[in-house]
């Protein structure tokens, strides 16, 4: 952990402002991932924005019907949330599958949109990694790869977005609300929130230099059997090998979105008509061009039959 | 005390408190965060300062440059340890690779500095800050491309009979490799240590599991007489043999306190465990078993590759097919290959626990073959003598009562011993069994007891606890053996400066350290009865009193003012070889497997174990069903995944080498048999930690079987293995 100063503003717009001013500058929320970065130097801020005190830490209703989550409102409480257990099961059960009880109660939403990969290679900093030193090549490639992405990356980096939430958010037409320096403020849809790698795997979100997340929206509910089925080597406590977030509708349509598999939630809209045809249709339309490396090419078949037990489920 | 004949009555057969289901003393201690592990003794030193290991980036190949001026000049840095500063040291008998490397390079994140600062968080900044220059050499990393150069371990190799023959014979025949990965003790303490100067001389706080080893290895290192360092480990937050041996941390603790001028204390950081230490070594295991139409086996082969650093130990995968079922005609082998991963070394039940993962797999494969339930097919095979040398009897084999008691408290009449026939919803389920079995080590155990004026009894021994409940059963001894209660008992534990134990390792720790307690409190029970002028054969201890006819006096009293101090050991003659010493279980294991996903997962678990007297039903059950915990981890999850580029394990920390949580582990049930064996040692007991695990993941895998139709014989037993050939979904 490199030395670094810290300071702890009051207002969203002081927040950032006071990023407008440290460039290199990182806001911290729970820390559950930032921290561990930190010490093992894979993320180095020189200046620390603590955010926990801006006061977003509500869950409100819209006009039309949807809710706005403060982007500091913690795992623990969203999930728990009676109006996100009624109306936004997915939401409720996809965090649930994630991390562990003592994580959720410190996560916040805005920093599991933001938590970095989980490729052990950019953890090892003994290893080339693009996302962490651009340009100095992608040891996961050719390297072990069981965990990492099956499409959606680039011959610079294959590592996969770990979020459990995010896939949820993804299939439930989210957005993200921001503020930047300048005070202004916009809504940033979840398609187009995370970024694929392309050559530059260290842009990872659509986010601009210091701007800060202040709430995620969820438009007014849209009913449905939602589903969060989330596969992993162990019983829990585990990053998904493949996840599958559905809201099957009583007529047979369905929105999917994936976990697991992509370096973000991978959702393709074309493809879901496809779902009507059952998961092997589906599932070929919406991981099509998946270039797997020889360890991970399961997630391909494990995609489809997880996607087959869902519907199963939902129709059941 | 010279224990070379069978144990008759003594005192320990009363059973008024060994054998009793006893809470650990320490206990509480525990739970209340009071017990101080090697990294918490901070108030035994004065102004300690903090090291921070930095790791080789290469696995092989040497260091051509290191620039330390950063470090040095960074704030707080008190100094900077590395080869070419340490001044000269020696290599312990039991490391393979140096233990701080520098100019050579033996294995990913070998220790080449030790950063000293005055915080911890400054000794990791200046330590990230060190450039070093490597010229990289070719290594070897994968074992299976490296199989035809492994060469022959001589004292492996056993034959009895003509195996080629008898197998090339057999009407029914099995032949099969089988694999297991490399696997990390992954305990929850990491390897830590405090090191203090005083003088010439060194006292190191640690978490070691053999002390007397650690200490001589240490002076040794450091090229300074043994005597002159003292080694403290009363508490240690789990080894599973990763802390057999000296490791870097206390080296670089005493290096790094002799260049600061303080105490320093060192933990390897997570990230540094996995490739720094040791490891369980992967192994490539071929199997082949010949029977009659009969069932029984007339021929067992058992041979198995493993690697290791130049210089190292094969891991003894085939030794329990020696010794665990019948047949004429038998063959084991091991080969060695060379291979510049991190050194391999003993991990919980070395030898058994992989050699068992194999073999518990291919006897379930020919049970099948031959159309028998795998639970009789294993009954007709046992054998009540060393099928090599038929004179040699086991002291105790109870596998066939462990295996009949066994299914059926655990109902395996309900399995269906056709595969894939049983589901219960989404789930297929499946049962599974395997035998356990687990050589009984028995290693000379010393101790020093202390009475005092008020009866109160002092038991001293460099025996450690990793976990086990030493503590407990020591005090439980030596109460038995006195005739005073628990609350009469202190023990103290894991300090180099008490008589050498047995340590705990290789399962032998219980029974041999009790052993040596019992030796010294024999001698005591003389001590007192001559003081107090009683014959010690006719004479009673209980209740705090010696006593004989009418006559009773409070055993304090023998003490006068001062204290009376016995020290003796136990020292084992040659029953080892006059009699097979081993202990035996079975595992019993209900999984169920996702249709859909494959994802498996466990249901229930039974162990039954023989095992000799057990000293403490409690402690016992907690080691066993730790242990049955990792199996589950070695047979679903655990792997540590090689880079066969870069040579070194990749997920080395805690989110990428997953062990079970406890969501894997819905139940568990341990049954030990009535059983003494006047043997193995005056307490009649053997170990049962290791016991525990034996066999563990093939009863998973034959339950996966069971379940799905797919044999697997890859482990872990992940579902991207088999799930392309699950049954078809309904």
């Amino acid at each position: 952990m490199k030395p670094f100063t810290y300071e702890r503003p009051a207002s969203p717009a002081e927040a950032a402002a006071a990023a407008a001013r440290h460039p290199a500058a990182k806001f911290i929320a729970g820390g559950t991932n930032l921290l561990d970065l930190m010490k093992l130097q894979i993320e180095a801020p020189p200046h620390l924005i603590d955010v926990n005190g801006l006061g977003l830490d509500g869950i409100e209703p819209m006009a039309g019907g949807g809710l706005r989550i403060g982007a500091l409102v913690r795992n623990t409480d969203l999930a728990a949330d009676a109006r996100v257990r009624r109306d936004y099961a997915l939401l409720s059960r996809a965090l649930l599958a994630g991390a562990s009880g003592q994580l959720r109660n410190k996560a916040t939403t805005a920093g599991n949109l933001l938590q970095r990969t989980r490729c052990p290679y950019f953890y090892d900093t003994n290893m080339a990694c693009n996302k962490r030193q651009p340009g100095s090549g992608c040891a996961a490639i050719g390297g072990v790869s069981r965990q990492l992405a099956v499409i959606g990356h680039s011959e610079a980096c294959i590592a996969t977005n770990p979020s459990d939430m995010a896939v949820a958010l993804r299939a439930l037409d989210a957005a993200v609300e921001t503020i930047a320096a300048d005070g202004a403020t916009r809504s940033i849809p979840m398609a187009d929130f995370h970024r694929l790698p392309g050559d530059t795997p260290q842009r990872e979100t659509a986010l601009r230099p210091g701007e800060l997340i202040t709430a995620v929206t969820l438009p007014a509910p849209v009913g449905g059997r939602q589903i969060y089925r989330k596969v992993r080597d162990r019983a829990s406590y585990a990053f998904a090998l493949v996840s599958v977030a559905a809201i099957v509708q009583r007529d047979g349509s369905a929105r999917v979105a994936l976990g697991g598999v992509a370096p973000r939630p991978w959702r393709v809209e074309a493809a879901e008509p496809e779902v009507a045809r059952g998961a092997g249709p589906a599932m070929r339309a919406i991981l099509d061009g998946a270039r797997p490396t020889h360890e991970n090419a399961f997630k391909v078949t494990l995609a489809e039959r997880t996607l087959g037990a869902v519907l199963a489920e939902a129709r059941g | 005390m010279k224990f070379d004949t069978p144990a008759t009555t003594n005192p320990i057969d009363r059973m008024t408190l060994v054998g009793q289901p006893l809470d650990r003393i320490d206990g509480r201690l525990k739970t209340t965060g009071k017990a101080a592990y090697a990294y918490e003794h901070q108030d035994a030193v004065r102004r300690h300062a903090y090291g921070y290991v930095l790791g080789a980036a290469i696995a092989k190949g040497r260091i051509t440059a290191m620039d330390l001026a950063a470090a040095r000049a960074a704030p707080g840095v008190l100094a900077v340890v590395t080869a070419a500063n340490a001044g000269p040291l020696d290599k312990g008998e039991m490391n393979t690779a140096p233990l701080l490397g520098g100019p050579q390079v033996d294995h990913y994140h070998q220790a080449i500095a030790l950063v000293v600062a005055e915080s911890f968080e400054q000794a990791r900044d200046a330590a990230l800050a060190i450039r070093v220059d490597y010229a990289r050499a070719e290594g070897a990393y994968d074992l299976a491309a490296a199989r035809d150069t492994a060469e022959k371990v001589k004292q492996s190799a056993s034959a009895t009979g003509d195996f080629e023959r008898a197998f090339a014979a057999a009407p029914v025949t099995l032949e099969a490799t089988y694999t297991t990965p490399d696997q990390s003790h992954a305990m929850m303490e990491p390897h830590a240590s405090i090191a203090a100067w005083d003088g010439d001389a060194l006292v190191v706080w640690t978490s070691n599991q053999m002390i007397a080893w650690g200490a001589g290895e240490l002076a040794k290192t450091l090229r300074m007489p043994r005597e002159k360092v003292r080694l403290i480990s009363p508490f240690i937050g789990g080894g599973f043999g990763g802390k057999l041996f000296l490791r870097a941390d206390a080296l670089l603790a005493a290096l790094g306190a002799r260049a600061a001028g303080r105490p320093v204390k060192v933990a390897l950081q997570r990230p540094l465990v996995a490739n720094n230490t040791t490891h369980r070594p992967a192994t490539i295991q071929r199997i082949r078993l010949g029977a009659g139409q009969d069932g029984r086996i007339t021929a067992i082969g058992h041979e198995s590759w493993s690697g290791d650093q130049k210089g190292g130990q094969p891991e003894t995968a085939v030794d329990q097919t020696r010794l665990l079922y019948a047949g004429a005609n038998r063959l084991t082998q091991l080969r060695l290959a060379v291979l510049d991963l991190p050194e391999g070394n003993a991990m919980r039940a070395p030898g058994e626990a992989p050699g068992l993962m194999a073999l518990e797999i291919a006897m379930d494969e020919m049970a099948e073959k031959l159309g028998l339930d795998p639970v009789e097919f294993r009954i007709l095979n046992d054998t009540q003598v060393d099928p090599n040398d038929p004179k040699r009897p086991f002291s105790q084999r109870q596998l066939v009562e462990c295996l009949r008691l066994g299914a059926e408290r655990f109902g395996w009449r309900q399995r269906n011993p056709r595969p894939g026939q049983a589901r219960d919803g989404r789930w297929l389920t499946g049962l599974g069994v395997a035998a356990a079995f687990r050589n009984n080590l028995v290693m000379k155990s010393g101790a020093r007891i202390r009475l005092n004026s008020r009866g109160g009894i002092t038991v001293e021994t460099d025996m450690t606890d990793i976990g086990t409940g030493s503590y407990t059963i020591i005090a439980q001894t030596a109460a038995e053996m006195m005739g005073v209660g628990m609350d009469q008992v202190t023990v103290r534990l894991g300090d180099s400066s008490f008589p050498a134990s047995a340590g705990s390792g290789g399962q032998w720790g219980a029974n041999s350290a009790t052993a040596g307690v019992y030796a010294a409190c024999v001698k005591l029970r003389e001590a007192v009865a001559q003081a107090l002028g009683f014959n010690s054969a006719d004479a009673v201890f209980e209740g705090g009193e010696i006593r004989a006819g009418n006559r009773r006096v409070a055993l304090g009293q023998a003490a006068g003012a001062a204290e009376l101090v016995v020290e003796d050991s136990i020292e084992f003659g040659d029953l080892d070889k006059r009699y097979q010493q081993s202990t035996f279980g079975a595992h019993f294991v209900e999984v169920a497997v996702d249709s859909a996903t494959g994802e498996a997962r466990i249901r229930r678990m039974l162990a039954v174990c023989a095992a000799g007297r057990i000293l403490n039903p409690k402690t016992a059950r907690s080691q066993v069903i730790g242990a049955m915990t990792m199996g589950v981890g070695g047979a679903l999850m655990e792997e540590l995944a090689v880079d066969r580029r870069h040579g070194f394990f990749v997920n080395h920390d805690l989110a990428g080498y997953e062990v079970p949580v406890h969501a894997d582990i819905p139940h568990q049930e341990v049954i030990f048999l009535d059983e003494t064996d006047p043997v193995s040692s005056p307490m009649k007991a053997k170990g049962v930690g290791e016991l525990g695990l034996c066999g563990v993941a093939a009863a998973i895998a034959n339950a996966v079987h069971n379940a799905t139709g797919v044999r697997l014989r890859d482990y872990p037993i992940t579902l991207d293995k088999y799930l392309d050939r699950l049954p078809e979904l309904a």
